[in-house]
């Protein structure tokens, strides 16, 4: 578990890791937190020759309002997002998954940014990300383009990042006043990626959903939007038959593979419950 | 007497001796980051050594090219097995009668097996310069299955024992037999079953695991050509053992070779055997003339160093209708790897397996162990266990359980009935063992009070109705756990380790001022020894634990002993304290005598001193004995005032303990919830509280991560899956239920202060009840036996095994 060498930069602005990136191709990587590509380079299982420190970039940092977004820069701790008055008012199921995320240490280094950039199935954040219809803003050597985390994920660690593009930010649209909302993720202890989890986002109107978003983690070799299980529950008041027609067509998109956490049966089975523990505990938060 | 005249309460105090909770004096430096471990030691010059391991399970080794390797900056030597055969190291010796390959000579037979040894001026260069060595294999079928393992036409796995018939321990059946033992009258035994009006019958088995310390196993080798001495710095748990087999098998004289076990973070039976790692760093350091470091990562710790378990117990009760036992049969198929590398008194393949009859008196028992080669890493050592105890209170505390199941009683009761009663004490079982002593009726009993144990069958039975009802999909468990111990490691007319007797001992010098210094041939691994022994040194000659310096692991100083592991150094090394401690106390009467003009019987002892017999103000403290010891002795005595002790035990101890788990299982997705821990702890005399307190905390953590998840596990081609904490189940502060703890004293009659030794039994007893839980939970639906490890999906998958999930 010893890295092989590389070299070490430590750029100051977005320009600068940006023309690093592209200068040094494919032997370069980014460096955020360090908790995905790090103990993967102990491994030898990533042997980049260069690593492009993002730590340096006073401006990748803070978490702001700009209209209806919430924009959270990619060097934002985990910790920084359970700090932010903010975040817990408007988008509190991002309070939520980030407790969940492995254990104190690991939030105060472990950054948005890295979290859902890297393509990592195993990571909380992506699926939480698609549910609420976040853009992510990718800065490179051709400019700068919002990407949907909806359309971001392409397979287990490939993105939509192109050589050179660093993601530099998340966009949030904070969910409407009352909404509910829960992160489910069943894991075996700390520290753990999820067996199963799923994310739900909804509003309610007359004791029936109004409209529903439903992301799951870990059941597939990228993040996924529940989308035909979400439809299912909309003008429902998620009664039996409708939680169960939820769970099967969350279920029917699943497909993880079988490891250490479970067989794939269960891993699936366990998704499913997932997203009706995660509907029943949002719809009784919405208001 | 004036008014500062301490009371004798205070007296007592500012002893801090046995009973009292003094707190742990190693914390002081190790809570500041201050301990001194293995990697600690840097000296000027020093090399990194590191390994190239197998990618298979199974392979003839065709070539190893080191070239590339040699070009590496910093790569200084590539060490195989050809050039081990040079100093005759190829092989060395393991603890149980078997020879273990040190690097690979002409296969490997298992996934990370030790190929060649890479040497560096740096970490990072010994790793470079490993994935520059190129190996030629040609893979042959792995065996992983150990009931497969004797198959006619199983892979041969062991060439080099090719026509040997007889190992260490007997006969060999098969070309991957390595022995059979087997203990008890068979044909009493299966007349019992004949005529037996109940029986029961099941594979029990008890997964492969690893004790995973936090600090992985690690030596620093320094030799000095001029002097020709060897220096040792390594993870070991007994130092002195160590010592002697590198004399041994290094062919080097025994004082030349200094051996020096510093603070260990944790070891748990995985530091006891001798590594690969240790004999390459040695040969490094010969060869190079410099200071050679290795230190195992966590996935080489996993899935190299020495697990733990892997007993697969075929287990067999008979009983009378009103559960009343009559006999035991246990077969024991146990799956040692590629090498027995078991860590067990010599004379013992499968330890004290024979405890089997646990704290029930069997009239007859039978016991059979056949041990097998697989290709998996080698090992089987004693995982916070007394040498295979921990595997024998599983298979009998969940036989029991299945017995009671069948004969519709509870659990608890049919162990009440089957106690040995207390005046059956000086027991003998039916396998061979001489129980000292113990009164388990009254901690069963105290255990069933305490934890309100009918109320919880009664919300039990109310929860199974609800769940019949469809009203939850929560189901409760109680796991009933009563353990027996054997613990102390021993007398010497039937345990020694490669001839050595397995004594213990102790060295106290006293200096004038009323201070001094302990050594003892054990070694500390996290146990507290250094607050615990100056303890009984404190009660035992009246001077303050805080004034007594313990010291151990260092084979120059310290005298012989045969270390930690087992919970040994209470039976053992606290006796020799005790006993050392008496010799000085002896002298200290004579010279208190002669200053105080009267005969020595006219003395008596008084916490911290000598009194004169009616004279109370004729008193002289322990701490004037010492500076009259240095200057003012009788006429004719020597001066000074030192004694050394070496105890061998006159019998093992026996501890045991009443455990309750109380769990909730959600059967829908098998998570498990610990709702209530009980353990009631029986070690006999106790030393300090707070440390037994801690040890049990430990013990139990332990247990509960093996029953709960924690296992090695191997595809069917061979790959260890576990090779990490992502995998493995190391349980954090947060998984760990709270644990309530509790005891009795039944002090052990032979052991010069009653103490048994206890740091194992949460380990031993901790796994049954967790398993019983469970069992327990599921019983109801159906079940009989679930197999360990008790992870989330397992449960689900016994839940839908059984109807109980769609």
């Amino acid at each position: 578990m010893i890295p092989g060498s590389f070299s070490y930069h430590r750029p100051a602005s977005v320009a600068d890791a940006v023309k690093l990136l592209s200068d040094l191709g494919e032997d370069a990587r980014p460096l955020a937190g360090g908790h995905s590509l790090v103990p993967m380079m102990k491994l030898r299982l990533a042997t980049p020759a260069h690593l492009v420190d993002l730590h340096g970039i006073a401006a990748l940092k803070g978490i702001r309002r700009d209209g209806n977004n919430l924009v959270i820069g990619a060097m934002t701790t985990q910790h920084d997002l359970l700090a932010s008055d903010e975040v817990g008012k408007s988008v509190p199921i991002l309070h939520e998954a980030a407790l969940l995320i492995a254990d104190p240490q690991v939030r105060y280094r472990g950054t948005i940014g890295g979290n859902v950039a890297n393509g990592d199935p195993g990571n909380d954040m992506p699926a939480l990300m698609m549910t609420l219809g976040v853009a992510y803003r990718l800065e490179g050597p051709g400019g700068v383009r919002d990407v949907a985390a909806a359309d971001f994920y392409q397979g287990a660690y490939f993105t939509a990042l192109e050589p050179g593009e660093i993601l530099t930010s998340v966009l949030v649209p904070v969910p409407a006043a009352g909404h509910g909302y829960a992160y489910e993720k069943l894991k075996r202890k700390v520290g753990d990626y999820a067996t199963a989890a799923a994310a739900v986002v909804l509003t309610m109107a007359g004791g029936k959903v109004a409209t529903c978003t439903i992301g799951l983690t870990n059941v597939h070799e990228t993040p996924l939007l529940a989308t035909d299980a979400a439809n299912a529950v909309i003008g429902t008041s998620l009664d039996a038959a409708t939680m169960k027609k939820a769970a099967e067509a969350a279920e029917a998109i699943m497909s993880p593979a079988a490891d250490a956490r479970g067989p794939i049966e269960y891993r699936k089975h366990v998704g499913g419950i997932m997203v009706t523990r995660a509907l029943q505990r949002a719809a009784a938060r919405a208001k | 007497m004036n008014d500062m005249t301490p009371t004798r309460e205070q007296r007592e105090a500012v002893l801090e001796g046995m009973g009292c909770k003094r707190k742990r004096v190693e914390d002081i430096r190790f809570t500041q980051g201050k301990g001194n471990y293995v990697d600690d030691v840097k000296l000027p010059g020093m090399l990194h050594g590191d390994f190239v391991r197998s990618p298979h399970p199974h392979a003839r080794v065709k070539k190893i090219d080191d070239s590339e390797a040699l070009k590496v900056p910093g790569v200084l030597a590539v060490i195989t097995a050809e050039t081990l055969k040079t100093v005759n190291l190829a092989w060395m010796p393991t603890l149980a009668g078997d020879v273990q390959m040190v690097l690979a000579d002409g296969k490997v037979l298992f996934q990370n097996q030790e190929v060649a040894f890479v040497v560096a001026t740096d970490r990072y260069a010994a790793d470079d310069g490993i994935n520059k060595v190129v190996v030629e294999y040609e893979p042959l079928p792995p065996l992983v299955d150990p009931f497969k393992s004797m198959d006619a036409d199983a892979p041969v796995l062991r060439e080099d024992l090719a026509g040997k018939t007889t190992g260490a321990h007997g006969p060999r059946k098969h070309h991957n037999h390595i022995f059979e033992w087997t203990v008890g009258d068979k044909e009493l035994t299966d007349a019992a079953f004949k005529k037996a009006e109940v029986t029961i019958k099941e594979m029990i088995s008890y997964h492969r695991t690893h004790p995973s310390p936090l600090e992985t196993c690690q030596c620093v080798c320094s030799f000095d050509k001029i002097k020709g001495e060897l220096t040792i710095w390594g993870t070991f748990q007994a130092p002195h053992v160590i010592r002697t087999v590198v004399s041994l098998i290094a062919k080097l004289p025994e004082q030349k070779i200094h051996v020096i076990a510093p603070d260990i973070g944790g070891g748990f039976g995985n530091k006891v055997g001798a590594y690969p790692g240790y004999i390459c760093a040695a040969v490094a350091s010969i060869v190079t003339g410099k200071p050679v470091k290795w230190v195992e990562d966590r996935i080489e710790n996993l899935t190299a160093t020495s697990f733990a378990r892997d007993y697969h117990m075929t287990t067999e009760i008979a009983a009378t209708k009103e559960g009343k036992v009559t006999g035991l049969r246990v077969h024991v198929l146990a799956d040692h790897g590629a090498f027995d590398a078991c860590a067990d008194p010599s004379k013992w393949p499968a330890g004290f397996f024979n405890i089997v009859t646990g704290s029930y008196d069997f009239p007859t028992a039978h016991l059979a162990v056949d041990g097998v080669y697989t290709n998996k890493a080698p090992g089987g050592v004693a995982y916070r266990c007394s040498f295979r105890v921990t595997e024998a209170a599983y298979c009998i505390e969940r036989a029991m359980d299945i017995l009671a199941q069948k004969l519709n009683m509870d659990p608890a009761e049919l162990r009440l009935k089957n106690f040995i009663k207390p005046e059956q004490f000086p027991y003998h079982s039916a396998l061979g063992w001489e129980y000292d002593s113990g009164d388990y009726h009254t901690a069963m009993r105290k255990m069933m009070e305490t934890t309100g144990y009918a109320a919880l069958r009664k919300e039990q039975a109310e929860k199974r109705a609800a769940f019949a009802r469809g009203e939850t999909r929560e189901i409760m468990g109680l796991g009933v756990s009563f353990f027996t111990e054997i613990v102390g490691a021993g007398p010497s007319k039937n345990c020694d380790i490669l001839g050595i007797a397995m004594f213990d001992s102790c060295e106290i010098r006293m200096h004038p001022t009323g201070a001094g210094i302990a050594r003892m041939g054990t070694k500390s691994q996290g146990q507290g020894h250094e607050t615990t022994w100056a303890q009984i040194i404190a009660t035992e000659i009246g001077i303050p634990a805080d004034n007594i310096q313990v010291e151990e692991g260092n084979t120059d100083t310290a005298p012989y002993g045969l270390g930690t592991y087992g919970s040994r150094s209470t039976p053992v090394a606290g006796a020799a304290i005790a006993m050392a401690a008496r010799k000085i106390k002896a002298k200290a009467q004579m010279i208190a005598a002669y200053k105080l003009e009267v005969h020595e019987d006219d003395l008596e002892w008084d916490i911290d001193g000598f009194r004169v017999k009616g004279l109370p103000e004729k008193f002289m403290s322990m701490k004037d004995i010492c500076w009259a010891a240095y200057n003012a002795v009788p006429p004719g005595m020597e001066p000074g005032l030192e004694a050394v002790s070496y105890y061998d035990p006159p019998n093992m101890t026996y501890p045991f303990g009443a455990y309750l788990c109380v769990m909730d299982i959600d059967v829908d997705t098998g998570v498990y919830k610990v709702r209530r821990f009980y353990a009631l702890d029986d070690c006999g005399t106790r030393i300090n509280p707070m440390i037994i307190e801690g040890q049990v905390h430990g013990g139990l953590t332990e247990a509960f991560a093996i029953a709960m998840g924690q296992e090695i596990r191997y595809d069917e081609t061979g790959n260890v899956v576990t090779g990490s904490f992502m995998d493995f189940f190391m349980p954090t502060a947060v998984e760990t239920p709270h644990w309530e703890t509790d005891f009795t004293v039944t002090p052990s009659p032979h052991h010069p202060i009653g103490a048994k030794g206890v740091g194992e039994s949460p380990n031993v007893g901790g796994v049954p009840a967790f398993s019983n839980a469970v069992n327990d939970a599921f019983s109801f639906l159906g079940a009989t036996h679930i197999q360990m490890p008790h992870d989330y999906w397992r449960n689900w998958k016994a839940a839908k095994d059984l109807g109980a999930v769609a």
